[in-house]
Order: C-alpha cells, then structure tokens, then sequence
C-alpha cells in the first residue's frame, strides 16, 4: 500500500493506517486529523522538496516527507 | 508578583478565573486583548519557559473577572512539560495559576472539524465552557455556513460566534461569560462515548490513583488519569513515574491492555472525531466542492518554487536591512543622547568615584540596555504582522528543510536571521517556535551568527593587519573576504553544535513538525502593537536590570583601586604644562589631552582588570595576546564593541575612540610586547582576535535575554562556558596554524 510521502501534488487519498503506535508522531497525527478514513489531497511541495502541504477537513497542514511516511494510503482516482 | 496572578484594578477585584485555551491560529491573542486591553501582564510558571500571562476584564459595570491566557494547543495530550501547563492550569493544580472557575474556549469557524477535537476534550472538565466561534467571516468566504443556536443546543453550553479583530460579538461573549459563571453548569450535551471498558479502566486507574496520592496530598482527576492511561510515554505518564518508581508502567500497561484491543490513541482519536461529527451534524453546512479562496490564491504565490523563495528572500532582505540599517540611525540617537547626559552630568560633578559610577557606570549601563529597543521594536513589529496575517507558518514551511540539516525546523529560520543584526531580539524571537527543544537549540546557537557588534571589531582588525589586496580584477578583495569568513565562522560553527546539542542534552523524542498553514487575514493593529509593547517593556524590565548591573560590576573592576598616586603623578605634569608659558593655547590643550589620556590608560593598567589581564597573561599566550588584548578582551564582558574603546584607553588615546579612528589604528600596528620591540600585532593575532569575537559569549544583554528567555540561570551560563571555550580553542587554532604557515612573518 503506498504511503502519503509518495504521491504527487494534486493527488487525493483516503487514510487507511498511520503507523508508529505509541510514538507523539501517531498520536499528533491523528490529533490534527489524519486517521482512518480521512480524506487528504497533496496540495504542494515545498521548494526544496519537503515538507508537503495537505488539505483535510477543509483545513491546511505541512508535514515532512519522513513523516508522512507512517501514512498508509489508498489513492483515488 | 503575588502567586495567584491577579491583574488588579483600584477598587475592583475579580469574582472568577476563567482560562482562555484553543487551537494555534485562531486569533486567540486577538480576542484576550480585544477583551482585557492594557489590563494583562506576562510572567513565568516555574520551571518551564511557558508565559504565564494574566489579564482582566470587567463583564459588566461590577464584575469583574481574571482571563488566563493557555498556550495554544491541538489537545491536552502533553508530550512536554510545558504543554502539560495548559492541563494542570485547568485542572487547578499549576503552582502560579489560580483555581479556574470557567472556560474561554476559542475555535476557528472555518475549520471546525480540528478545532472542534479540542472542545470535546474542555467538555469532560466538568465546569462551564462558553465557546468562542472566531473568524465566521472567514469560514463565509469558505462556503461554510455553522447554525450557532443548533450548535449551542448540541454542545448544551454557550456558543458566541465573533469576529475577535472586528471587536464583533465581543459584548455578546461577556454576557455569556457571566451567565456561565452564574449558573456554573457544565455542558449538558452528550459528551463522547468511550467503550465501556476503555471507561472503566480510566475510572479504576484514578481510584487506584487517589490511594496512592492520598499520603502525598494530591488529587488525580479523572481527566489526568484519562491522559496518563491513553498518552504512552506522554508527559503525565512520565512525572508520574517519577513519584511512583519505574514499577508503576507495569500496572499501566496492564490496564492499556484490557481497556481496548486497539492502541487507545486510535481509540480515543476515533470517538472524539466522532463525537465532533454528531456535534456538528445538523449545525454544519460545508459546500460540497469548496469555493476557490483568496487565500489559496495568495499561497498559489507566496509557496510558489520560484515566486515564493523569491518573495521570502526579499521580505527577509527587508527584515533584516530595517534591523540592521534603519535601527542604526535611532541606536546611534540613544547612544548619543547617554554619551551626552554623561558628560553633562560629568562636568556638573566633582570628580571621584560617585562622578564615575554615575557617567560610566549607571548612565553608560542604562544607555547600554536602551540602545537595543529601536531594533526590538522593528523586529517585533516585523514579526507580529508576519505571524498574525498567517504568512509565518509560510516562512516556516519555506525554510524547514534547510533547518532540518541543523536538526532544527523552519521555525528557527527568522530567529537565526534577526540574530546576524543583534542575537538579543533574535532570542526573543524564538518566542514563535513551541517545541522546547527546538527554541533553545535556537537560543544557544543564536548568538553564534555574527551580530552587529562584531563589526567594530572586524573593522578595525582588517583596517589595520589585512593587506590590502584585490583578485579576479578587483571583483574580490582580501579584507572583503577576511569578513566574508568572519560571517561564516558562525554558522560554520553552529551547525555542528546544533547537532550535538539536539544529540546530547536537548535529546528526546522531537515533537513532529507538524503545522497549520491558516487562511491569510489582515493583521490586527491592536495584536501587533500589544506585541511590540509587550517585548519591549520585557526586555527593558527582565533583562535591563541585568544588564545594568553587570554595567557596574565591569565599572567597578575597571576603576578601582584607583591609586591615589597616579592622579598625583599626572597633576604634577598637568601643573608644570600649566606654567609652561612658551606653549600657543591649542598645543597647550592638545598636550592636556595627552596627559589625561596617560592618564586614563595608566588608571586602567593598574585597576582590577588590568590586574587580571596580567595575571592571565600565560593563558592567552597561545592565542598571541599580551596581558594588554586579553584585559581588553575580559572588560568587553558587557558588550563586544567596548574592546574597541578599552584598546583605546590602553593604548593611551583617551576613551573616544572608533573602529574608524586613524589613530587608533597607527597604536595598534606599533605596538610592541612589554620590553620589547617585537610588534605585538601581526595577522595571525588580529585573526586571532577576531575569531574569538566571532565565537564568544562577551555581551551581557544576550546572556540576561538568554536568562529572562528561559527562566533559568543554567542556560546562560551554559551558553557563555561554551561559547568562551569554542572561541579559545578556535582562536588558539587560528593563531597557531597561521603562524605555521608563516603568515606571521611583517
């Protein structure tokens, strides 16, 4: 299953795991709202390639690479 | 300032304490000033570098009620002990922090869902909540549309939406403020429900709790129990383990394990979003394919690859030309308006000791602490507009992967540049970045980049021993570049120590960097004001006495003993120039001047310092100092650019001297070792010299910044023992090798 680091700008993903149980990563990340079945889109890159912008809930978020990483995803089309 | 923090009124006291909390971004800072004014002031909770800041407001003609402003937080999850303060303030077990009687809570109205995790967290507290619905007329311009009265009924507590940098809905919000706080009713909707046995476990884990706690006097809410149970290795369960021993996380995890088969964070993340789901059901309309904003359409710009870095790089060019040159003009005005107290005050006074405390000591000491404001101001002003209209967590998201190297985020980025113009409103800056460890990485390397005091020091050093010599046709020149690599010995340098600093003591699990890029806004005036004032009056009240008492202390040891003798000696000369009669009026005065200046630097061999230049000697051989460069070097202890002045004074030209002083050039390139005629300086001294500018700690303000930043005395200290030891070494090592290759030789 890809993970949300992978995909392009534009790009759209439900969440269907994060990993790292028991870390402060897991745990934020599902605070700010990705957790299972949220909806994400890829809105950009920034210009030295990390971190990544993200749009979920109606709202904007900036997450590095390695981090997005722990984000198992399904891709829509 | 009293333990219970209250923001006192003649002839009113508060009835109530209620603490303002909600997520970052929301305009919460907006809304506590839009309801206390001027009534706020900031302290520390002890311990930790969280502001404890305490305003008040009055509901209506008699009452009157303290607000306690919590630092901005997603969730009462506290990985730290500084995000643990949010939940001990409202649980009223936060040493510092009144008993809370009502809760503020702040959400941002086009974007509920998130703001929304938090709240349902508040309602378990089991006292009022009154919710604060921000930025409706930004969640309009997003399409979403939020039934305030269908809201209200389903959280079964007040709801107020307003527009906090309109002062709309303000009136409407203390009135409900003071009816929750007649009434003292917790929420009466539904609150989240957990599974059956996840409950249970909360409920016998804070039972068991209770015994334990009973001996040490101290209650375990529900809610910390909740927090201790679902955040494994979160800050509740870790200072708990301290009290109980190590044995205690075994109980835990019996009890994480039959309180659910999935990780409990998952669980509670699942139920609360949940919760906020049903909440916002029938209260919610969100258009189905969301409009375009203008915000999207700024940030199609400003985080543009090109445009974007483009516009970054220009808005810092501005930042730190305005701190770097602009504040120059003002700097040089305060300066001189205390040079010239000083000396109207000196020639008003009798000589002595009293007449040198107050010139050189006091007025020199408060022009000193003064002197920083205009560029506090402007950095302030700079960054309280960048972060209130939301372009901040940009910059942020622009530079994090360039920080990242240093181990550091995005958020360092402007703390760092600010600090190349002055490491003193660089460190206040770092204000903006919320992971402890991250800010006092910052805070330590800061002072590392090459601020402007340096620069009198470079100065006159290149002026005076690097030949003037040009490459590739004029386009580079030796001394351009001799600065150039001043300027990178810093960063150069903290880089590495940022590293080991993130590897070694400022190690732990590093919070993600996870951040909120918010809907642009217009600034609010009243936001970026209060910030302005608030960090000047810190800075002149916390770090100002500091560093005026160091003003003294390196007064002291410059003047005294002040052997009576020497005076004597010089009134003889000054007598017999007086009778001598063959001598014009001017030639007469010129050797005046001479004779005070002997005068000056002869008072200044003798005093302590001169004293322990000498004694130290030995030390700062290997660097190629005489006793003369390393007393200079050690009176420079308030502030870098006094070397200059003190090499002065040494070397018998009287105080006034600048790094552009010709003559103070001409003393330096013929000076010679004591009893000698070996020149003392040659380019491995005067790079060695310089290196040790770049590198070391000498500037008291940065260390009482350093010390008010982090309420503490270990990290400055800390920061001048390693900055002093980087710049002897790198000095020592620069002298050494240079004379190696020969560069020595006149």
């Amino acid at each position: 299953m890809p993970t949300l680091d992978t995909l392009k700008s534009g790009q759209r993903a439900t969440v269907k795991t994060v990993n790292g149980v028991g870390t402060a990563l897991n745990q934020r990340l599902m605070e700010m709202g990705v957790f299972e079945g949220a909806e994400v889109e890829v809105v950009r890159f920034a210009p030295m390639g990390d971190p990544m912008e993200l749009r979920l809930h109606g709202y904007n978020l900036s997450v590095r690479k390695a981090d997005a990483a722990y984000v198992q995803v399904e891709v829509l089309a | 300032m009293s333990a219970t923090a209250t923001a006192s009124h003649p002839g009113s006291t508060a009835i109530a304490s209620v603490a303002v909390i909600g997520n970052p971004n929301t305009g919460k800072t907006t809304l506590f000033n839009a309801l206390t004014g001027l009534n706020q002031h900031v302290g520390n909770y002890p311990g930790v570098t969280v502001e404890r800041k305490v305003g008040s407001t009055q509901l209506d003609a008699d009452t009157r009620i303290d607000l306690i402003d919590l630092p901005g937080t997603y969730s009462l999850a506290a990985r730290s002990p500084d995000e643990m303060i949010a939940v001990d303030v409202l649980l009223g077990q936060q040493e510092g922090a009144p008993k809370i009687d009502a809760v503020l809570a702040i959400a941002d109205a086009s974007n509920p869902e998130r703001n929304f995790y938090l709240i349902s967290q508040l309602c378990e507290l089991n006292m009022p909540v009154v919710v604060a619905l921000n930025m409706m007329d930004v969640a309009e311009g997003k399409g979403i549309q939020i039934d305030v009265a269908n809201l209200s009924a389903a959280l079964g507590t007040r709801v107020v939406a307003i527009c906090a940098n309109k002062g709309k809905g303000i009136p409407e919000l203390r009135a409900a403020l003071k009816d929750a706080l007649n009434e003292k009713k917790a929420p009466s909707g539904t609150l989240p429900v957990f599974p059956g046995a996840m409950t249970a476990e909360v409920d016998l884990l804070a039972s068991e709790l209770r015994t334990q706690f009973a001996s040490l006097k101290r209650d375990v809410n529900r809610l910390e129990a909740m927090r201790i149970l679902v955040d494994k290795g979160g800050y509740a369960e870790k200072r708990l383990a301290t009290l109980l021993g190590e044995n205690f996380h075994d109980d835990l995890d019996e009890h994480r394990q039959r309180a659910s088969k999935i990780p409990l964070p998952a669980e509670e993340v699942r139920v609360r979003y949940a919760w906020v789901k049903t909440v916002l059901a029938d209260a919610l309309k969100r258009p189905a394919q969301p409009p375009p904003t203008r915000s999207d359409a700024i940030d199609r710009v400003l985080t543009h690859w090109f445009s974007g870095t483009l516009i970054f790089t220009l808005l810092m060019v501005l930042v730190f030309q305005s701190i770097f040159q602009w504040a120059s003009p003002l700097m040089d005005l305060i300066s001189k308006g205390f040079d010239s107290l000083g000396n109207y005050i000196g020639a008003h006074m009798a000589a002595g000791p009293l007449q040198s405390l107050i010139c050189d000591g006091v007025i020199h000491g408060v022009g000193g602490v003064l002197v920083f404001m205009p560029q506090i101001c402007i950095l302030f002003a700079f960054i309280a507009i960048l972060e209130d209209c939301g372009y901040m967590s940009r910059a942020a998201f622009l530079m994090d992967r360039l920080l990242s190297h240093a181990g550091l985020s995005g958020k360092s980025f402007i703390p760092m540049l600010s600090s190349f113009a002055c490491a003193v409103p660089g460190i206040m800056a770092t204000r903006t970045i919320e992971n402890t460890r991250d800010r006092l990485t910052t805070i330590l390397i800061a002072p590392l980049m090459s601020c402007s005091a340096r620069l009198p020091v470079y100065t006159i050093m290149i002026a005076a021993f690097i030949p003037e010599k040009e490459y590739l046709g004029g386009w580079i020149s030796l001394r351009g570049l001799t600065l150039f690599a001043m300027y990178g010995v810093g960063i150069f340098v903290a880089v590495p120590v940022a590293w080991i600093l993130k590897k070694t003591l400022l190690k732990g699990e590093t919070p993600p960097f996870l951040i909120e890029l918010p809907s642009y806004k217009v600034p609010d005036w009243r936001t970026v004001m209060l910030r302005v004032f608030d960090r000047g009056k810190a800075f002149v009240y916390r770090a100002g006495t500091i560093i005026l008492a160091v003003s003294v202390v390196v007064w002291a040891l410059s003047y005294f003993p002040h052997n009576g003798d020497i005076g004597t000696k010089f009134d003889a000369q000054r007598e017999a120039l007086d009778k001598n009669t063959a001598l014009k009026d001017d030639e007469k005065k010129a050797q005046a001047d001479e004779i005070e200046a002997a005068e000056s630097g002869e008072y200044l061999r003798d005093s302590y310092f001169g004293r322990m230049g000498r004694s130290v000697e030995g030390v700062f051989k290997p660097l190629g100092w005489d006793w003369r460069i390393s007393m200079a070097a050690m009176a420079s202890f308030p502030a870098r650019e006094v070397v200059v002045a003190t090499l002065g004074t040494i070397f018998n030209l009287g105080k006034d001297q600048d790094e552009e002083s010709d003559t103070l050039r001409g003393a330096l390139q013929n000076a010679t070792w004591d009893n000698s005629d070996r020149k003392l300086f040659n380019v491995p001294v005067a790079l060695s010299l310089m290196v040790f500018f770049a590198l070391c700690s000498q500037c008291a303000a940065t260390l009482a910044t350093i010390k008010r930043e982090t309420n503490t005395w270990r990290w400055p200290i800390f920061s001048f023992t390693y900055m002093t030891a980087l710049a002897y070494f790198g000095a020592m090592l620069v002298y050494q090798l240079t004379m190696a290759m020969g560069w020595g030789a006149q």
